[in-house]
């Protein structure tokens, strides 16, 4: 948490005494947040000496954690057996006790398919376009990403000026909304856009971006990644300033050239980094939604609509709510998104290591 | 050019190094990544500032423009400015009282009684730099946005208050006590990291109309309101805090919620207030869930509201651009105001 690990090396500290302007605006916004907090702690207090003296202090730990796992109960644990009560039940009602049991057929339904390279050979062919387009995105999403990072995160670690402010400008897209970010983008690239406008300056015809399934695609890819490539990039710059800069000067002693210590030092010592950031934009990758769901709506046709979609309209934006088979779905995610944590925890522990 | 080299070549750690062409390769990809990053915001800041009829031109220009309109004497309505050119060769500030066919018929601001007729691809329209400011004001009288605005408010802010409490409190609970379960209760806090909202949308659905909140706020505010994330960051940081204070405190007779409230929590300030910050951002950005969750006008969120309005009005590019501008804005001043902040509690923390 300290500002001490994100100063360039070689710049000695502009003094401890004086309070930098950005930790001044925390304490202010978060004394704002905090206000009702307060309030609600020194009302809780009487209470809390009450139950105290009920329980004993030994079990005031469970009193501390008990409202926290109350909502994780609720909206958790809870959810996921449901989750898989509605997976096996049929019908449209919505509580379970109304759903007759049906076993494995919303996962029969789900996987009943000619052949699982073409979705249109499956009886529930949203579903596997939403698999087949999801698998593209976060090919080309995750692939460009990391590229751009990588990028990114090493000129940022040069000796260059200004650099507080380059990597603000590539972490702002960052905090957006989806929906803020889509609708940009939205607004450049429609037919009178300006994006159009540029082409048609340069002597070419305008193109419409939403119609063609492959520039849809293509914009959906290049829009996720302009939204986030900047947290990506700080994952990394954190990871180059880790490398001991004794290794650098060694090297440049020994007169190595530039791009030898590129593929010598620095990448296999940012490996560790490089591979949270992989699989991290996996994982958020594979969830993807809201973005391509207000810039090309999963259109044209379904060229863009990925898993979360499929699942979000099965159950709630279609005629006919479908809540077992949105429910066999999101197992399926599920089990997908555990296999990919499970990648990240190793991935840490190797990074730890 | 020189000038410029050497003030690029000038580096940190070091003067006097020559300037490499990878130093220029740096600076270019870097202004380039200024102008991708930024142009956009600011292409959509513009726009919002354009009248629907110069929204509608193409190509479209940089800055919003409107026609001038001058109000002539003996005219009832303001008319439009044009630059004519007239048939002896010269030019004049016209305002067009008429235009029939390809004839306009045009009178001088400055001698109402004189008319002239001016062919119409003769003129060109005056036109100087206007903000339609009621791109804003509009929306938020005609539509829903003020009430979309105070629904996005009022979640942020209580479901920020109410994860700050119990995730502090469920924070303290692992990170001063021994007790029974407490591995068991770390691990129920790690398995929910791997449970994002997308994959229990339909069984918390179920829930939330089991409590009776289906198009209620509080059904946006309640489920995410205990974040592991929050736990473990807050966690992280008491576990820093030195023991003597505690001991020092139950010596003096304190309750152990007095310990929590007013020892332990005011130390740990900086961790609140980056989850502060963080929650706001997850709050006020929020989509997938109320949009499954919230089907009523009344209670949408902004961004909601933001893809309802894009969906059904495609055509009203004015009003969506401004009120996109309306949501923004926080989240920009927050940047501006917490932006090196933000950025290296990410990069420590690895969160977002």
């Amino acid at each position: 948490m300290s500002d001490g690990s994100s100063r360039p090396p070689g710049r000695p500290s502009a003094g401890t005494a004086r309070v930098p302007a950005s930790a001044r605006w925390r304490d202010r916004a978060a004394g704002l947040a905090g206000l009702p907090v307060a309030l609600a702690l020194r009302l809780l207090d009487p209470l809390m000496a009450a139950v105290q003296r009920l329980i004993g202090a030994g079990r005031m730990p469970y009193v501390f954690l008990f409202p926290n796992f109350v909502f994780f109960g609720l909206f958790v644990f809870l959810p996921i057996g449901i989750n898989l009560v509605f997976s096996v039940t049929g019908g449209p009602a919505l509580f379970p006790s109304e759903r007759p049991f049906v076993g494995a057929e919303q996962y029969a339904y789900l996987f009943d398919c000619g052949s699982y390279l073409d979705p249109s050979s499956c009886r529930e062919d949203h579903f596997w376009r939403g698999v087949s387009n999801t698998a593209v995105f976060v090919l080309f999403q995750v692939g460009t990403m990391v590229l751009v990072s990588l990028l990114t995160a090493l000129v940022l670690n040069r000796p260059i000026r200004g650099r507080g402010f380059f990597r603000a400008v590539y972490f702002f897209p960052v905090l957006l909304s989806p929906v803020v970010v889509a609708l940009i983008w939205k607004w450049i690239l429609q037919r009178d856009g300006l994006l159009n406008a540029a082409i048609t300056s340069l002597g070419g015809q305008k193109i419409l971006f939403f119609v063609d399934p492959s520039w849809a695609m293509f914009w959906a890819v290049f829009v996720s990644v302009w939204a986030h490539m900047g947290f990506y990039t700080l994952i990394l710059l954190a990871g180059l300033q880790a490398i001991p800069s004794d290794l650098y000067e060694a090297a440049e002693m020994d007169r190595t050239p530039r791009w030898r210590i590129l593929w010598r030092i620095t990448l296999p010592l940012l490996w560790p980094n490089m591979i949270v950031v992989i699989v991290l934009s996996l994982i958020k990758g594979v969830q993807t939604f809201d973005e391509v769901f207000v810039l090309t709506g999963g259109g044209p046709g379904t060229a863009t609509l990925m898993v979360v979609q499929y699942i979000y309209e099965t159950a709630f934006a279609n005629q006919v709510q479908n809540f077992g088979l949105a429910a066999a779905a999101s197992v399926v995610l599920g089990l997908v998104l555990f296999a990919l944590t499970l990648a990240q925890l190793a991935a840490t522990r190797m990074k730890e290591r | 050019m020189a000038a410029l080299a050497r003030l690029l070549g000038a580096r940190r750690d070091g003067p006097g190094r020559p300037l490499h062409w990878t130093d220029i390769a740096s600076y270019a990809y870097l202004a380039f990544g200024v102008v991708l990053m930024f142009g956009p915001v600011l292409w959509l800041v513009f726009s919002s500032f354009k009248t629907q009829s110069a929204l509608l031109e193409f190509p479209p220009s940089l800055m919003p423009m409107a026609q001038v309109e001058v109000t002539v004497a003996g005219q009832p309505n303001p008319l439009p400015l044009f630059r004519a050119t007239l048939p002896d060769g010269s030019v004049k500030e016209l305002a067009q009282i008429r235009r029939v066919g390809l004839v306009a018929q045009m009178v001088d601001p400055a001698e109402p009684d004189k008319t002239y007729r001016v062919a119409i691809d003769k003129r060109e329209p005056v036109r100087k730099v206007a903000l339609a400011t009621e791109n804003y004001t509009e929306p938020l009288r005609q539509f829903a946005f003020l009430r979309f605005l105070s629904n996005s408010l009022f979640v942020t802010v209580v479901a920020t208050a109410i994860t700050l409490l119990i995730n502090s409190m469920a924070a303290y609970g692992l990170a001063v006590y021994e007790f029974r379960g407490k591995t068991a209760a770390t691990l129920a806090v790690i398995g929910t990291l791997m449970i994002p909202i997308t994959i229990v949308l339909v069984p918390v659905y179920l829930v939330v109309t089991e409590l009776g909140l289906v198009n209620s706020l509080w059904a946006v505010i309640l489920p995410g309101a205990a974040t592991p994330t929050g736990v473990f960051l807050l966690r992280q940081y008491m576990l820093t805090l030195p023991r003597d204070l505690i001991e020092a405190a139950r010596m003096d007779k304190a309750s152990e919620w007095q310990i929590y409230w007013r020892i332990v929590m005011p130390l740990t300030l900086p961790a609140l207030a980056v989850l502060a910050i963080f929650s706001i951002m997850w709050r006020w950005n929020e989509f997938l869930w109320p949009l499954a969750v919230l089907t009523k006008t009344e209670v949408y969120t902004l961004q909601i509201g933001l893809a309802a309005f894009q969906g059904e009005l495609q055509t009203q590019w004015h009003y969506l651009l401004a009120m996109t501008v309306v949501t923004l804005a926080p989240v920009a001043l927050v940047f501006v105001f917490l932006q090196r902040f933000i950025t290296t509690g990410i990069g420590s923390t690895g969160m977002k």
